[in-house]
Formats: C-alpha cells, structure tokens, sequence
C-alpha cells in the first residue's frame, strides 16, 4: 500500500460509520458500478455521478439544483453575431488533481481544452481509439457536425467555430461529456503505455480527488484542497455501491449511509415519516408519453389523437403506476425548463366528448395496438400497467385495445418503423436543460423515422423550433418554444402522461443538498453537522 | 488412478468446444442488438451505427467472428467488455475471489449442518426429529431466496444491529487486494478488527446461500443414509454385534456418501455460476450480478467469457467429484 493510500486509509478509518467528527466523510449509498471514470465514453447517470460531478469541471456548468448555464473553467463567454463562433475566456491559475504516476507541471490551459474535445472528435487523435471510444454523447449531441474546428486563440481563449448556427451550443459544452482532462496527463500515459489510466485513475481539475475504486464494492475521494473555488467542507467521499434499493433503505436506517439514490416507492410513505430521514423532491427532467403514428390512419387525423387523449384517465395512472410520485405531463417538456408554456390547458378527461368525437369522425369499432417498454425508466415505472389502463379506459370509448411488448432493443428499433401498427409508450430524459433536446429531438421533422416515434412532422411547429435553434435572444427563444407548445397541443402527436418526481432520503446531519434536474448527485457544497 | 485421471481429462476437451459454442451463440440467439441498447431511447445515426458495427466485428459473418473469438481464447484474450472497455478476464477475476469465498463458506456450512442433519433424521426415521429437520428442510428448499435475505436484514441488521446490512467489510478498513479474499486480505493487512468485520460481513449472506445447498443436502443423505441403512452387509454388521455408531458411521455413511457428494459437486456448480440474488441483496461485488446486468446490455464478450469461465471451473470441480468417487469407491476408478 502506498502512502497516499495509507493516509486516506487511516482518515477514513478514524471516521466514516464511527461518526468522529475530526475528518467529515460523507457516504453515498450509490445504485450501482460506474462503467469507467472517464465521462466521455460513457451515458449513463450512474457513471457521470462517480466521474463527471466530483472529479472534473467543465467550461460552463449547471448550476446544482436549476439548468441555469454558469461559468465554469471559462469565466465568460460571448457569441459572434452570426452565431457561429463561440469565444470563452479561461478561468486562471486551475491546478488538476496528482496522483503515484503523475504531477502536473502547469496550471489548466487551452490545451486541456483542445485535447478534451479532440479526442473525442479527430479519429488521429491517439486517444480517439483508447478505451473502445465510441463517444456515444459527443456524437449523439451532433458535436462532429456542428464543429468546424477548434482554435487556440492564446493560452488562455479559446474559439469554438461551429458549420451552422445552434443556440444549444452553451448548454451541449455543460454537459458531462464536454468534462475537461488534463493533456499533459494524457501525453504522459501516453508516453508511459498507459492511456487507459485516463480512464482508471482519472485527473481532473474538480472539487474531489480519485483515491481508490473496488469494483462493485467502493469508490473513495478525497476533498481537493487546491479546487479553484473554495475546498468542500467535506474532507472524504465515499460510494458505497448498493444495487437494491430495500437494503438502501436499511443502510440509511442503520446510519451506514447518509444520501441515498431510488428509493422503492413502496417505501416512500415510510421514509417521510421517519425522523432519521429527510425525504427532498423535485420534479424530474423527463416526460413519458404515448405516441401515436401519425402517418397511419385513422391517427393521422389530429381530431382522433384529440378524442383518444380526452379518453385517459391521467390521474389514475400517476396513482397507480407513479404510486403518487410523479405528475400530470400537459406538454411535452417538463416544467423545470424554461419557456414551458404555463397557460396551456390539457385536455380533460371525457371518456363521453371523446366518444362523441371519435364517433363525428367517423371512426368506429377502432381497433389499435399500444406498445409497452419491456423496462422500467423513471418516466414509466411500470409500462405494462400503463397499457392496461389505457386498455380499459379505451374500451370505454369504445376502442379495442392490443397491449403488445418487444424485448428492449427490437422495440427501441421497431418503434422508428414508418408503418408501424400501434401507438407507443416511452419517454426521454433531458440532457442540458434546453428545450430543443425535447422538442427537436422528440418532434423535429428530421427526427421522423427515428427518435421521432410519432413519425410527425408538422410544418408550423418545425419552422418554430428551426428558428429557435438559431436565434440567441433568451426572450425569443422562450416565446418561439412557447408557441411550438400551442401547435404540439392542437394536433396532439402524443397523449402526454407524467413527469416523474424524484425523491432523495437524506439523514438530517446532512447539510446544503439539493436535488440537481438534470438527474445528477452532487456532493460539492455538501455538509455534514456535527 | 492415472489412466482414470486420464480418461477424465480427455473429455474436457469436446466439452469445452461445446461450452465455448453454447456461450458464443447463446448471446447471439437473444433478441435485441447490443449497439440499439447501448444507444437506449437517444437512437444514432445509420452512419454510426454501421461504424460500430464494424468496430465491433459484427459486420463479419458469425462463423469468422467464433473463430476471431477461438483464437484470441486459445491466447487467453477474452475480448473487451463493450460496457466498461476493460478486458473481460481482468474483469472476471477481480469479482470471482468474491463469490468463491462466499460460495465456499456457504457451502461449508451446508455440508457441515446438512450431512449431521441427514443422518440424524435417517437413524430417527418416522420419529420427531426426523420429521422436524426433513419439514424445515422443506421449508427451506422452498423459501424465496430475496424475501429470506430482506428478513434476516431488517431482522439481524435492523432490529438487533448484531450484523452489518451489507457489503464485504466496514467502510472504516481501507487496504488493497492481495488474494481478493477478503478474509485473508484483512489478516494480511494487520489493521486491528479488519478480520472481525470481514467475518461478520459474511455471516448473513452464507446463511442465506446456504439455505437451499443445507436442505438439498439434509435430504439426499437422508435418502441415502435410509438406502444404505437397509442393505444386507449392514444387517450381517448388527448381527456381527458391532457397535450401532460404528454401523452408522463407518459402514453407512461411507457408502452413502457417493450420491451426496454428487449432489455437493452439482451445487458448488450452481453457486460458483451465480448466487446472483444473494449477492445483489448484499451488495457483495461478485460475478453473479456482473454476468446478469451484462445479459441485460448484451454485452456479448462478457457475457460469453464469462459463461466460458464459469463453464470451466464448474467442469474442473466436476473432475474433482470423480476423483473423489474414485477415492471413495475403488470399483469406480476401476471401471
């Protein structure tokens, strides 16, 4: 054991489940393994949670608890006229992490910069291959599209030149992917032959430093003492990998944890009655929906998806399916996101007005098929259950309903189909806080056929999210997505469902959390009283 | 014994070809594409995907990519996990030391509660004991593994406090790996009460795994024991006056062993491939819950590494049973 080892060894030893208050040690009873602790390569929540959130920084970042866009490691920004070119201004005097085999010799740069996003991007780049890289969200943002190039202005500016003009871009470069690594480290586990140590002992600039990860077991941080901002006044950090949520529970009762992730919503009721427990919540970032087929009829029809929304009885779905712990979705982004359209009214539930809609025109004995996601997600806990309640509140309008299911991958991929018979319950989670991940993805015309599940393509709303996506001006923005909200609302490509809550048990001794809406657990800021 | 030994190990060789094949196309045979799962509800370009699907060689015909696989196994590469990008042999045997020492502490106390269990309710036939040790035994063959670990939790962890809830050992011990059990490991370390919390760490989850193995094995060497109890050489053994304990221990229990130790080989077999619910109720970091998230993402290299692995060990315990047949019964290692 070596001797950076050894001194956290014996710092955790004098605290942790003890409760000695001489070394503040928070721990996290976390859900699961990290794939790797390099952000880039990888998607899920799980793996940004162990990397991204306390190891690295980013150029701009969500501010913890909103999706407000704050300096970062680029202490301002500005645009160019034209929107194509994106100049930030780096933070000075950054120092990355240090670890057995490396010690940085200089403070953060434009370099660090550059070789973060190269890597990702240019296939020349040495680590463009390192790690089985498939960069899945470098590439599922567009960024290798979008980016023209990348320049070094001097060692402390850098221009990001984009092909098209895309109002995104601030909020893309705070996501996890967009963290920023050390190309002095890479150069030097380069050099060494070691370039997966990148991604296994991972250097950053953030407010924690990597000690120790045993797989499936443990992950331990220490508190950075040199982080740019002011240090945390925790001194360790610890992940303590609990894949089922009942033995959370138990952990968080036995005060073996202090924050845990998921609770069963089973045992919500429990926990907000227990005084060891503060349960926090929020609403999520996502939506669930239904998604007609659009191109199908008699769903082409915008009156008929109308009739069939005003047929569900939303309600009893975020009673049964959420067990309460979600709400009724009216548009299709959630509320948490700016420019949501506060004023529009959802459709009510009249089983009796969709009949007689349906029936005006001219559609009866409609028989139709709604496809239920064989996973849970946190926009649809229970996608079975879902179907079946819609099931029995369409055969009150007269509609026979089919509740068919494919295993996962078939259905992520048969549900693009054009002709696809049926209409489909998923969801998506935000990733940057902007409308346009919902809407343009969701709904956008180029999406048809792919993540376009309605395969719905509507001239008025895609010419408005068109002309947001280009447009700069917050206040323009915000009105262009509030009235593509209207034209959504009319012709109801979807029934929108719910947005789930999500619900965080902490102990009380745990001070200044918050529950972040992009999904992420933060422990920078965090404390614990004595 | 050599030519037994032999024999044996012979037939590993088409057993491993066929494990290697089953593993190889078991993945392939399930629904679902990997690259469309790894991309989830976000989707990809067509562009992309048929980048990927070069990357990870699914644009060859199968029969070259099993033959791609066979030569990098024959050299001991496994492939890469399409998930964690680590190799999947460095990834196996950082977990399995895990679930060997949980599986040999359960199957300890299996065999060391379950053969005294069986005899004794086999020299007791129809009486109390017997029908009291064969109706647990029942009982526990039949009880649900995941509610059986939640109760000795909220009861042993919750109520009472005497045992830690989960994991491998305290938060408070920080030392590395040298044999990845975590036993010895904490020995090895010198840090005071490392040991005692390993120790207790342990105790929920081998009674748990335990479970099931203890009642298989209370009921077969009943079965056996009542078999043996009845043949003629131990009648002529009574009549000879020998001792009852004698009888029962010496000449009974040996012969009776034979289709109990079977049965043992078969479970460490089952335990090693996966005390899948066990471990993720403890959070205990072996390969059970490792190979079924892998099934779930179609991690094709995990998933037939790891099948091939865990196929592997399970034949050399196999081999182990016979020679210990052969050990027990000459007339075995003769034929």
């Amino acid at each position: 054991m070596n001797i950076s080892r050894t001194v956290t060894a014996a710092l955790l030893g004098a605290t942790v489940i003890a409760g000695a208050a001489s070394a503040k040690t928070l721990v996290y009873c976390s859900e699961g393994s990290p794939e790797g602790f390099d952000p880039a390569l990888y998607t899920s929540g799980t793996t940004f949670d162990a990397s991204s959130h306390p190891i690295y920084n980013r150029l701009v970042e969500f501010e913890t608890g909103t999706t407000n866009v704050v300096p970062g490691l680029a202490e301002s920004w500005e645009a160019s006229e034209d929107g194509l070119e994106y100049t930030f201004n780096l933070r000075k005097g950054v120092k990355f992490h240090s670890n057995d085999a490396f010690t940085p010799t200089r403070d953060f740069n434009a370099d660090d910069v550059i070789f973060s996003f190269e890597r990702q991007w240019k296939a020349d780049n040495p680590y463009n291959q390192v790690s089985g890289g498939t960069w899945e969200y470098f590439g599922g943002m567009s960024m290798p599209d979008l980016l023209k190039e990348i320049v070094k202005v001097d060692d402390y500016t850098v221009k990001f030149v984009l092909n098209r003009p895309e109002a995104p871009m601030v909020a893309n470069l705070a996501m996890d992917f967009a963290s920023i690594l050390s190309a002095e480290y890479g150069d030097a586990m380069l050099a060494a032959g070691t370039p997966e140590q990148l991604n296994q002992a991972p250097i950053g600039t953030g407010p924690f430093t990597f000690v120790a990860y045993q797989k499936d077991a443990v992950i331990r941080y220490a508190a950075n003492a040199d982080y740019w901002k002011e240090a945390s006044p925790l001194e360790n950090l610890v992940f303590a990998i609990t894949p089922d949520a009942s033995v959370r529970y138990q952990k968080m009762k036995a005060g073996e944890c202090h924050v845990m992730p998921y609770p069963n919503p089973a045992d919500l009721e429990a926990m907000g009655a227990d005084e060891d427990i503060n349960l926090l919540q929020q609403e999520g970032l996502n939506v669930g929906y239904l998604a007609y087929n659009a191109q199908v009829a008699p769903f082409d029809n915008p009156k008929v998806r109308k009739a069939l929304n005003m047929a569900i009885d939303k309600n009893a779905i975020i009673d049964v399916v959420f067990q309460g712990a979600g709400v009724v979705a009216k548009n299709p982004i959630p509320p948490t996101i700016w420019s949501y359209n506060e004023a529009i009214e959802d459709d009510s539930y009249d089983p009796e007005a969709a009949k007689a809609a349906l029936e005006a025109e001219g559609v009866t004995d409609l028989s139709m098929k709604i496809w239920a996601m064989p996973v849970q997600r946190p926009y649809n806990p229970n996608a079975r259950r879902m179907a079946e309640l819609m099931q029995e509140d369409f055969s009150k309008i007269g509609v026979d309903v089919e509740v068919v299911s494919y295993e996962w991958g078939e259905y992520l991929s048969r549900s693009k189909e054009l002709d696809r018979d049926g209409a489909v319950l998923l969801g998506w989670t935000g990733d940057n806080g902007d409308p346009d991940n919902f809407l343009a993805v969701l709904l956008g015309c180029d999406g048809v056929g792919k993540s376009n599940r309605a395969q719905w393509c509507n001239e008025e709303f895609d010419a408005l999210i068109q002309k947001a996506k280009i447009t700069s001006d917050m206040a323009e923005r915000t009105k262009l997505y509030e009235e593509a909200q209207v034209v959504f609302k009319r012709e109801a490509p979807w029934a929108t469902i719910a947005h789930s809550t999500v619900f965080m048990p902490v102990r009380p001794e745990v001070e200044g959390y918050k529950v972040h809406p992009l999904g992420g657990h933060i422990f920078y800021g965090v404390d614990l009283s004595e | 014994m050599l030519n037994f030994l032999l024999s044996r190990l012979l037939t590993f060789i088409p057993t491993f070809i066929g494990v290697t094949l089953i593993s190889f196309s078991f993945i392939r045979v399930l629904p679902g594409d990997p690259i469309i799962v790894m991309a989830g509800e976000r989707g990809m370009s067509e562009e992309r995907y048929a980048e990927l699907r070069a990357q990870f060689g699914f644009d060859q015909p199968i029969f070259s990519q099993y033959w791609d696989y066979m030569t990098g196994v024959l050299q001991g590469d496994l492939g890469t996990s399409f998930v964690t990008k680590k190799p999947v042999f460095d990834e196996f045997f950082a977990l399995f030391p895990a679930t060997l020492e949980l599986s040999l502490c359960a199957i300890t106390l299996a065999i060391l509660l379950g053969i005294p269990a069986g005899i004794i309710a086999a020299i007791n036939r129809g009486k109390f004991f017997d029908r009291a040790l064969m109706s647990s035994a029942l009982v526990g063959y039949s009880m649900p593994i995941f509610w059986w670990a939640l109760l000795m939790i909220i009861v042993f962890s919750g109520w009472l406090g005497w045992t830690p809830v989960s994991g491998r050992i305290s938060l408070m011990f920080f030392f590395d790996d040298v044999t990845g059990f975590m036993l010895i490991d904490s020995l090895l370390s010198g840090q005071a009460g490392a040991f005692k919390s390993a120790a207790s760490h342990l105790i929920l989850p081998t009674i748990v795994l335990a479970t099931i193995p203890l009642a298989v094995i209370a009921r077969q060497t009943r079965s056996a024991m009542l078999e043996v109890l009845g043949e003629d050489y131990i009648r002529t053994a009574r009549a000879k006056g020998l001792p009852p304990s004698r009888i029962t221990y010496v000449h009974a229990l040996r012969n009776a062993l034979i289709p109990v130790i079977t049965v043992i080989g078969l479970l460490v077999g089952t335990l090693l491939a996966g005390a899948i619910l066990t471990e993720t109720i403890f959070s205990w970091p072996g390969i059970g819950k490792w190979m079924v998230d892998s099934i779930y993402r179609r991690d094709y290299p995990v998933v037939q590494g790891g099948l091939m692995l865990i196929a592997v060990m399970v034949m050399v315990v196999n081999l182990t049973v016979d020679v210990l047949y052969g050990l027990i019964n000459p007339k075995i290692r003769k034929s």
